[in-house]
């Protein structure tokens, strides 16, 4: 018995359908448990309170200070390195041998495990240049995994600026460099922030980078240096749910959540400037 | 003052120039200094007990193969959920959703694919290792399929972005030409569309694969990081490259034989990524230059 | 080759322009353009008309590659010399492209753009030179008040006109036009027209027309091109009511297009 093809055609979009949609739900059941379970624990004094009791009491606001620390510490050191490569790029490099091997290290750096990541940063920053478990190590590892993702974004972004616009700001007397400063970057922008915000939002909840190059677990005070160690969130996240017995399960939710509010903010953040800039754009 | 421009200029052009080049510097540099630290492992220790079926640093038994093979079924089973999964998904928002839920599935899949690995890792331990404990009545819920459950969410928003952009890059010439012909939306998806993106595709699937290899943190807290063999390792700990790596360097003197073999692990690991994503690359690349071909 | 009565504005000596895939775009062409005059380069497509208007203002140099051979004189000056600085002539030769470009900002910065690059920043001489960049293109009354309005708003028209006037703007004395009227409606074409007839007092125009009628109704001086030769040169009104090569005659009769 032939089954006829539009049989065939539901029953297929009707598997696609139901696999996307399980897709779905299982990313909004994650996101809804970890509320559920998390939100009781967050408080003014979770929020801002020191850890006590050897981490089963009292908040985490070294955790979070820790970590926007180092996001901005990784920011400071990966996008302008970024924002330049990529507009050498995508306005100066010629499709040579030499720049088809820039791309592949760019491929090659993206796919770096991060534990990789880790054991680099401890090997050069922590032992070799001698700047021991601090925060400068842990900002120069994550900026050097977060490099990548800048990169190819970027270059994504000021492509897409139509050639045209180069080529009357060049034939008015331009020089590369003001046809860039003037027109370009401006109008790559709003894409450019959109890639630099994801790439930071990976370095936020990265543990494995900053595990042997800076973090710490329990740490008396706030950093007072780049020269110090740091707590940080998903390292606190990882010790208190599977190294720490006895640890309250709220206040792990608790942690999770705030982790994921952080990481989810940023996400939004990104995906409003690019569909409200894609709105605005004249050309 | 024109002077003054040309040297500015100047100096922007060089900072441009040598940020460009910093990427291959990095690369080098990263191959270089694992190289320099893990490489005399190979000296302190003879290579066949590297190849040896034990991994006891306590008892300097350094056999890698348990290692390998933890990542390897846990990554097989990571691929054979995310890859339909993946490409399923890919094939919904790129050819079946209406315009308007692809711009609501598109950001989902994103969220996913920010989900920070540790955060998996935590609803992986507390959550699913029970469910799977009850569910098959094992011993422990920390098993390798646990954290395949785990690397393939991991996984799935690399396959699918990537093999979104191929099913996209299809020209709509030849879904017209279908349709012309008589053919069923389904059908032309089956027979045209995904035949036609089927380079982009398998790109999307060793990349997700290569991603999934890389993966540290998940796999640690939920896999029982047992290093051992079985025919059966799927439903009992296991313990990855990664893993080990992250949850042993921290009990190392730097310079001894076991820091030297862990950096010899991620020598391994690096070679791995290199070539999965070297791969995958040079076949996005030809696609690329293939598809402009066609269209000029 | 007919010269002309004073100096030329441009001199071009045996010219020939190869791309980097070794085709040659121009062969040998020697010509003279007129000062304060309207030069119509025309002919069929693939003739090299654009390659030369190109080549007044270097802008070939982006194509990577290209090599010139001969000499090309502006006011003296060989413009085909590495060592020329291109800043300085591409503000001396302005050029008008066959689609609008309106730049990304509003219709004032789109006039200032071309002063700002060269440092100018007093106010004062900005807007006189918006006001009478925009009067001579004859679209200050349209403009005046819509001055911070994005430019990419305007129609068609207005925006090739603003283009036209962002190049007066810089005080050019060359102004260079590829095809510019061949996306506008026939009324923006006759503005545009009207605007360059009133210019050519002030500015030397070369223009590569998209049609025989624009080239027969504009030229004071005209160039027929084939296939990177010039075939024939001669004043405007004898190349096409009396063209003394038959193959101009074919084309300006419409017997290949």
């Amino acid at each position: 018995m032939r089954v006829s093809r539009t049989v065939t055609q539901r029953i297929a979009f009707a598997l696609l359908t139901a696999i996307m949609a399980l897709t779905v739900l299982a990313i909004l059941a994650i996101i809804t448990y970890i509320f559920w379970n998390g939100l009781p624990a967050i408080s003014l004094e979770f929020l801002s309170a020191m850890p006590s009791n050897g981490m089963r009491e009292g908040g985490i606001w070294p955790a979070i200070v820790g970590t926007v620390i180092l996001t901005i510490g990784t920011a400071v050191i990966a996008v302008p390195i970024g924002l330049l490569a990529a507009i050498y790029l995508s306005e100066y490099a010629s499709d040579s041998p030499f720049t088809r091997t820039i791309r592949i290290a760019i491929v090659n750096l993206s796919g770096i495990p991060s534990v990789v990541y880790g054991l680099f940063g401890l090997a050069l920053f922590v032992l070799f240049l001698g700047f021991g478990s601090s925060i400068l190590a842990s900002c120069l590892t994550l900026a050097i995994m977060t490099l990548p993702v800048i990169i190819s974004t970027a270059e994504e972004a000021l492509r897409s600026v139509p050639q045209s616009f180069r080529v009357v700001s060049i034939s008015m007397g331009g020089t590369r460099w003001q046809t860039i400063w003037r027109i370009v970057l401006p109008q790559a922008l709003p894409g450019i922030l959109t890639g630099v915000i994801l790439g930071l939002e990976r370095a936020a909840g990265e543990t494995a980078p900053i595990l042997f190059t800076g973090a710490a677990f329990f740490l008396p005070q706030l950093p007072q240096s780049i020269f110090d160690e740091t707590m940080a969130l998903p390292y606190h996240l990882f010790v208190i749910s599977t190294q720490v017995p006895g640890m309250p399960v709220q206040l792990q939710y608790g942690t999770a959540l705030v982790l994921l509010i952080f990481v989810l903010a940023m996400n939004l953040i990104a995906t409003f400037i690019r569909s409200y800039f894609r709105r605005k754009r004249q050309w | 003052m024109v002077r003054n421009r040309k040297l500015y200029e100047a100096i922007i052009q060089f900072l441009i120039r040598v940020c460009g080049y910093s990427a291959v510097l990095f690369v080098a540099a990263i191959f270089i200094f694992l190289l320099q630290a893990g490489l005399p492992a190979l000296v302190e220790i003879a290579p066949s007990s590297l190849l040896g079926l034990r991994w006891y640093p306590i008892t300097t038994q350094y056999g890698l193969l348990p290692l390998l093979y933890g990542s390897f079924i846990i990554t097989f089973g990571a691929a054979i959920f995310s890859i339909p999964f993946g490409i399923a998904t890919a094939v919904f928002i790129a050819e079946v959703a209406p315009r308007w839920m692809r711009e609501v599935l598109k950001p989902f899949v994103e969220i996913l694919a920010g989900l920070p690995s540790v955060v998996l890792g935590f609803l992986g331990y507390l959550v699913l290792a029970p469910l799977i404990r009850t569910t098959l009545n094992l011993p422990t819920g920390l098993t390798a399929l646990t954290g395949s459950i785990l690397l393939a969410a991991m996984a799935l928003p690399t396959i699918v972005s990537v093999a979104e952009d191929a099913l996209d890059a299809v020209p709509k010439s030849y879904r017209d030409g279908a349709l012309a012909l008589g053919a069923t939306k389904w059908q032309t998806i089956w027979r045209v569309t995904l035949p036609a993106a089927r380079s982009g595709v398998l790109t999307a699937v060793m990349l997700g694969v290569g991603r999934a290899i890389g993966e540290t943190m998940a796999v640690m807290m939920v896999t029982g990081n047992a290093a051992q063999i079985r025919w059966d390792g799927l439903f009992y700990p296991a313990r990855t490259m990664t893993a080990t790596i992250a949850a042993e360097m921290g009990e190392v003197a730097s310079g001894d034989v076991h820091y030297r073999v862990l950096f010899l692990i991620a020598i391994i690991l690096f070679l791995i990524t290199f070539i999965v994503n070297l791969i995958a690359s040079s076949m996005l690349i030809r696609a690329k230059k293939r598809a402009e071909r066609m269209l000029s | 080759m007919v010269k002309t009565a004073s100096r030329p504005k441009i001199l071009v000596e045996n010219l020939s322009v190869h791309y980097p895939d070794g085709t040659e775009s121009l062969r040998n062409i020697s010509l003279q353009i007129p000062k304060n005059a309207i030069t119509v380069l025309f002919g069929p497509a693939g003739g090299g008309k654009s390659t030369l208007l190109r080549t007044f203002n270097r802008l070939n140099d982006l194509v990577e590659g290209t090599r010139y051979s001969g000499k090309v004189l502006l006011d003296e000056q060989d413009i085909l010399s590495p060592a020329l600085d291109l800043v300085a002539l591409r503000r001396r030769v302005g050029m008008v492209f066959a689609q609008p470009v309106p730049l990304p900002m509003t219709v004032r910065e789109n006039m200032t753009y071309g002063l700002e690059l060269a440092g100018e920043r007093r106010r004062r001489n900005l807007d006189r030179a918006i006001e009478e960049g925009l009067q001579a293109a004859a679209l200050w009354e349209e403009m005046k008040d819509r001055l911070d309005e994005p430019a990419h708003a305007m129609s068609g028209g207005q925006q090739q006109r603003l283009c036209l006037a962002r190049v007066l703007a810089q005080q050019p004395e060359v102004i260079l036009l590829d095809e510019p009227t061949s996306g506008l409606d026939p009324i923006s074409t006759a503005k545009v027209e009207d605007s360059l007839q009133s210019i050519k007092k002030k500015y030397t125009v070369v223009i590569v027309p998209h049609s025989v009628q624009q080239a027969a109704r504009l030229a004071d001086w005209a160039g027929f091109f084939y296939q990177g030769d010039l075939i024939e040169w001669g004043e405007g009104k004898n190349l096409f009511v009396a063209p003394k090569e038959k193959r101009t005659e074919d084309y300006v009769t419409g017997r290949f297009g």
